[in-house]
């Protein structure tokens, strides 16, 4: 940076941005003082031009609240019909986005980007329409009045006293490519006015009779100027940054503010805004959770929520820390950002507060070495309530009452123990009692236990008894160590009682993460860890639960078959869509999308998002406080974590599919070349052979020649066929037209294929005559004989004998192939039926398909197919058909 | 369409009797030149054709006495040949098929298709084939045929319904009879199941494919030596049975 050149983080940050923004449609904002300066009609006129250019423009929502100039700007341009919504009886009529987004424009005019959508639309808000629309790559004109901008909202409402409740965030106009001020002096706005040339929503009249006043109309003007100078600035300033000005190249800039339960802090936030702006810099909004922060009631825990949604909307990032001291807190996250502005709300603690313990801004400062730290006065602009508000009353009065008894119970133990115990020692029994208060009573009635207990001491102890006069001046020193003692007690035990109830609930927290996370690691396969995920996360947040995944085209499906399982509204798929390409909570409760139904968290894992949680809690508000949203993101993230795991499980698994297809096609190739060519070589051999010599060759050699050409030939058709079997076998297009058939008739027609072979061959039969029917597919049937058979041939000697064998029992029909030969080496019982694998024992050709493929189509048929070593020497080979279903009777009676 | 082969030794022309005429549709020139020496060295008069549309034509142009016939043709579906065939004539047909694909064959037969073989088949098997075929056109210009049917131990006496294995007389019940003298009117060529069962038990009977099953065992019993090795009812599995014919 020092030699002017732009940082290439800063520089690669803006590419994406440019980039993200080519792809995105581009937003124009008509920007105005206050209603009736003219913007409808200057988009208008903007949107026509656009048309006359052959742009495909099309109106999507426009107001002209009758005026006959503006309207006639409307004739000509395409409109989009407006949505009927009925809504309490009565027919509204909203901007359509999905007729919009189905039609496609290349540029859409949308009136009014502040307006407030009916409920039952998908967006709260009609900005977030526009959002949609610009993410759709449509064109968007528009328009904003000053007063709807979040950041100027407060700014506004003192100025006129109107208090505008539709407001758009700044980071919308902010991402504007183009903003168009519509300027009208105040004069001639207010003459417009007075013709009725300004529309006045009916119901806002009375207030509107305030609103337009001269003095207002000057201020709002003054406010949409700066607004637009501060944009061109910013434009000028990235257009210095883009080219690498050396100048005004700004160092490094980030502002961290901090923020509390005080209500300046949303003024604290605008503020910085506003600073950060000017800045160039990013700005972060922090909060710091002490103990202390525990003890505050609802109300203020709430505002502190409202104070971070507000930062967001206006384009900070928001983080909670938690610490014991702030300042330590603060220092080192900002240490940690580089952050090189620190902007704190001038103290609420009142000055001999301060002195005692001590101001966080002291200490920030003190703390902060090259860091400038800002103090900004919480009302330094007026107006506002200037009473800080009183420390919350934690204990109610019952509290008070109750350490005032406790005291009068001690009080009355001392006087028992009086005449056995020096008073000096009294004092101890009085401290038991203020510890008792501080345990389970809290700072303030503690605090009153100790004054009390002094006061009861001297009354009752301290001679003169009885008076609260003292003889003796050394008490007084008594009184005050007494007082001192108490005091520090009682805050030592309150702290520590709060330190234990947060760890406490820290506990329960760590708790409930480590039970999913634990049971998460034990769990295998993608359904089961979401099952369990959701379950884990219905139980800690009584909430319903919906993950979604993206489907094959990248849009978000949920998994279906959860527990708690959330119905996913199809309005809030876009949402979940959105969370999942941001990597950001939105949804229920979160400034982002709040019209949708259900809160959505991200799924991200170490390298990549995953997919989105939804959840929907019982009570809408029980995401309200950030550390159960902390607690949801953690959840989400076990999740993730343990989602991704099981995804990598699943891609080495598949890895080493792969691997082993890829050895089996090796194995396939190398087999298959070598037993298509040795028949082809005894064929070739023996055909050339016979060519060659012809006659000079006698008859008998001639003909073992042919027999060779023919026994190879069938070999290589016995190898084709099983090639094909096996192909349609992994295909699945292997389906078996099974019929009733005779076992019998099968095994003749296999062992039929074999004539020639079998000739010197004795085959031992053992079908019992009553073998019933079974159902199969006798071609399939007779392919598993016909490779059994083959089998026992190759590998048996050549006079042995093969037996055939079937019986029928426990709802199956056994068939058994037999040999004599020598038998299968153990431990290869099952391994021959593997594909490609050739028995270590005299196999002399074969690819070792053929046991593969009977084992296949006897699975096909429900049966199972094991091979043993007899123990009379040989192998046997055996399979089961199923014989579930009786075979069907035969009607006619038939006799000889 | 090339000229007729003929010659040889076993010419039935040098007997007297003209020789009969057989027109191969086959577009594989191996397997036809294959089929053109076979054929010929049994003195058949061979015309050949490449195509089905060829060979439409070629037996319209030849009027031969059996036509074999590939399924898979290039232009177009042999089985669309049968029926284009049997639209006209009741030429024998003899129907060339791959394994496996027995849906193909049965379809054939139905088509109208007298019988197939199964390739890679041996020349014994393909003259068998043909013979058998062509006798059963030598039957259909007689009336009745021959009374006596006899292969090897097996005699079928049709005019008096006796069935005797190695001389000793066999007794059949009326439904084996009746199954067994379906076969022997057809002996050498395969029948369908549904053929079989529409001949003995009529054409209600056509889906009760296990009735079949069970009479051909009985059968088998009572005339084969060894029923799970049978000599004479043979069983050609997805497709149907044939009779042994020599």
């Amino acid at each position: 940076m020092a030699e002017g050149r732009p940082d290439p983080d800063a520089l690669l940050a803006r590419v994406k941005a440019v980039e993200a923004r080519q792809k995105r449609g581009k937003l124009k904002v008509f920007f105005g003082a206050a209603a009736g300066v003219g913007k409808t009609y200057a988009m208008l006129e903007a949107a026509r031009e656009q048309q006359a250019d052959g742009v495909d423009v099309v109106v999507g929502w426009v107001d002209t609240h009758g005026r006959a100039e503006t309207e006639a700007l409307l004739a000509g341009l395409p409109i989009v019909p407006p949505r009927l919504v009925e809504h309490r009886g009565a027919l509204l009529r909203e901007f359509d986005l999905d007729a919009a987004l189905a039609r496609r424009p290349a540029l859409i005019v949308v009136d009014e980007l502040a307006h407030t959508n009916a409920p039952g639309s998908r967006h709260a808000k009609r900005w977030q329409a526009v959002v949609e629309l610009l993410d759709a790559g449509i064109h968007v004109y528009t328009t904003v009045n000053v007063q709807h901008l979040e950041s100027l909202n407060d700014v506004v409402a003192r100025v006129t006293g109107v208090v505008v409740r539709e407001t758009v965030p700044d980071s919308v106009i902010d991402q504007a490519d183009e903003m168009e001020l519509v300027d009208l002096p105040p004069d001639d706005l207010l003459e417009r006015l007075r013709e009725g040339k300004v529309y006045v929503p009916p119901l806002a009249e009375a207030a509107a009779g305030g609103f337009f006043r001269k003095g207002n109309l000057i201020a709002l003007r003054e406010l949409a100027l700066r607004r637009t100078a501060d944009r061109v600035d910013a434009e000028m300033r990235d257009y210095m940054r883009d080219h690498a000005i050396r100048q005004t190249w700004p160092v490094a800039e980030r502002l961290l503010v901090c923020v509390g339960p005080s209500p300046f802090s949303a003024r604290l936030v605008r503020a910085a805004k506003r600073m950060a702006e000017r800045l160039g810099a990013p700005w972060i909004v922090a909060h710091v959770e002490t103990p202390a922060h525990l003890r505050l009631p609802v109300e203020m825990r709430d505002r502190i929520v409202q104070t971070l949604r507000l930062a967001e909307q206006l384009g900070a990032e928001t983080v909670t820390l938690s610490g014991a001291r702030m300042s330590d807190e603060i220092l080192a996250f900002a240490r940690a950002r580089n952050v090189s502005k620190i902007v704190v709300g001038k103290p609420g603690r009142s000055l001999w507060r301060r002195i005692v313990l001590g101001s966080i801004v002291d200490t920030l400062v003190e703390g902060s070495g090259e860091i400038d730290v800002y103090v900004i006065s919480g009302d330094r602009e007026g107006a506002a309530p200037a009473a800080a508000p009183a420390r919350p009353r934690v204990t109610d009065g019952r509290m008070y009452a109750r350490a005032a008894a406790v005291v009068a119970g001690v009080s009355a133990v001392a006087w028992g123990l009086f005449p056995y115990l020096d008073p000096l020692n009294l004092i101890m029994v009085y401290l038991l009692g203020v510890v008792a208060v501080a345990m389970w009573a809290g700072r303030g009635p503690s605090a009153l236990a100790a004054i009390l207990s002094v006061a009861a001491f001297d009354f009752l102890f301290v001679p003169p008894h009885l008076t609260f006069a003292v003889s003796d001046t050394q008490h007084l020193v008594t009184f005050a160590v007494m007082l001192v003692v108490g005091l520090v007690i009682s805050g030592l035990t309150v702290r520590m009682r709060a330190a234990a109830e947060r760890a406490r609930e820290r506990e329960q927290r760590t708790a409930a993460l480590y039970a999913m996370s634990r049971e998460l690691a034990n769990t295998r396969g993608l359904r089961e860890l979401l099952l369990i995920a959701s379950r884990h996360l219905a139980e800690v947040f009584h909430t319903r639960v919906a993950v979604l995944r993206p489907g094959p085209g990248g849009q978000l499906e949920p998994v279906p078959g959860l527990a708690a399982a959330l119905d996913v509204e199809s309005a809030d798929l876009g949402v979940a869509q959105w969370v999942y390409e941001h990597r950001q909570a939105a949804g229920l409760g979160t400034a982002t999308l709040p019209g949708a139904s259900a809160l959505y968290v991200p799924l991200v894992a170490s390298h990549r998002t995953l997919g989105v949680l939804g959840v929907r809690p019982g009570d809408p508000r029980a995401f309200e406080p950030p550390e159960q949203i902390h607690q949801l993101e953690a959840f989400a993230s076990q999740t993730a974590l343990a989602l991704e795991r099981a995804l990598l499980a699943e891609e080495a698994e598949q890895a080493k599919v792969g691997a082993e297809t890829e050895r089996l096609r090796n194995s396939l190739l190398s087999s298959v070349s070598h037993d298509l060519r040795t028949p082809l070589a005894a064929i070739t051999g023996a055909a050339t052979t016979l060519l060659a010599t012809e006659s000079r060759l006698d008859a008998p050699t001639r003909r073992e020649l042919l027999e060779t050409v023919r026994e190879e030939a069938d070999r290589l058709n016995r190898l084709v066929q099983n090639l094909l079997e096996m192909t349609r076998l992994e295909s699945g297009a292997l389906r078996l037209r099974t019929g009733w058939h005779s076992l019998e008739e099968v095994v003749g027609a296999a062992l039929g294929r074999f004539a020639h072979t079998l000739k010197d061959r004795s085959v031992v039969l053992r079908l019992p005559p009553d073998l019933p029917l079974v159902a199969i597919d006798d071609v399939l049937a007779e392919q598993v004989l016909i490779n059994l058979i083959d089998n026992a041939i190759k590998h048996t000697p050549p006079a042995s004998a093969i037996e055939i064998a079937a019986w029928a029992g426990d709802g199956a029909i056994t068939v058994e192939v037999a040999d004599r030969g020598p038998g299968i080496a153990p431990g290869e019982e099952r391994r021959i039926f593997d594909k490609f694998y050739r028995g270590s024992t005299g196999d002399r050709h074969g690819v070792g398909l053929g046991l593969a493929i009977s084992e296949g189509i006897v699975r096909a048929h429900g049966g199972r197919m094991w091979a043993e070593s007899r123990p009379q020497g040989g192998a046997a080979f055996r399979f089961t058909l199923p014989t579930a279903e009786t075979p069907p009777s035969i009607a006619a009676a038939d006799h000889e | 369409m090339s000229e007729p082969t003929s010659g040889g030794a076993g010419d039935p022309e040098a007997a007297g009797r003209p020789a009969p005429v057989v027109v191969l549709i086959e577009d594989e020139t191996p397997i036809r030149r294959f089929l053109r020496v076979t054929i010929a060295s049994e003195g058949y008069r061979l015309h050949e054709a490449g195509s089905g549309a060829d060979g439409l034509l070629e037996v319209a142009m030849r009027q031969p006495d059996l036509v074999i016939l590939d399924l898979g043709l290039p232009d177009m579906d042999g089985l669309e040949v049968i029926r284009r065939l049997r639209e006209w004539t009741a030429v024998p047909i003899l129907v060339l098929s791959a394994r496996g694909q027995e849906r193909d064959k049965i379809a054939a037969l139905d088509a109208g298709a007298d019988d197939y073989v199964s390739k890679p088949f041996g020349a014994g098997e393909l003259l068998a084939r043909m013979r058998v075929a062509l006798r059963h056109l030598a039957h259909l210009g007689r009336d009745g045929g021959d009374s006596v049917f006899a292969v090897g131990d097996l005699r079928v006496d049709l005019r008096l319904r006796q069935v005797q294995v190695a001389g000793v007389e066999v007794h059949l019940t009326p439904i084996e009879y009746k199954l067994l003298t379906a076969l022997v009117r057809h002996a050498g060529r395969v029948l369908t199941h549904r053929q079989l069962l529409k001949e003995v038990w009529g054409p209600s009977h056509v889906e009760q494919a296990h009735y079949v099953r069970v009479y051909m065992a009985q059968l088998r019993r009572k005339i084969e030596a060894e029923p799970a090795r049978p000599r004479y009812l043979l069983s050609e599995p997805g497709v149907g049975y044939r009779l042994r014919a020599e």
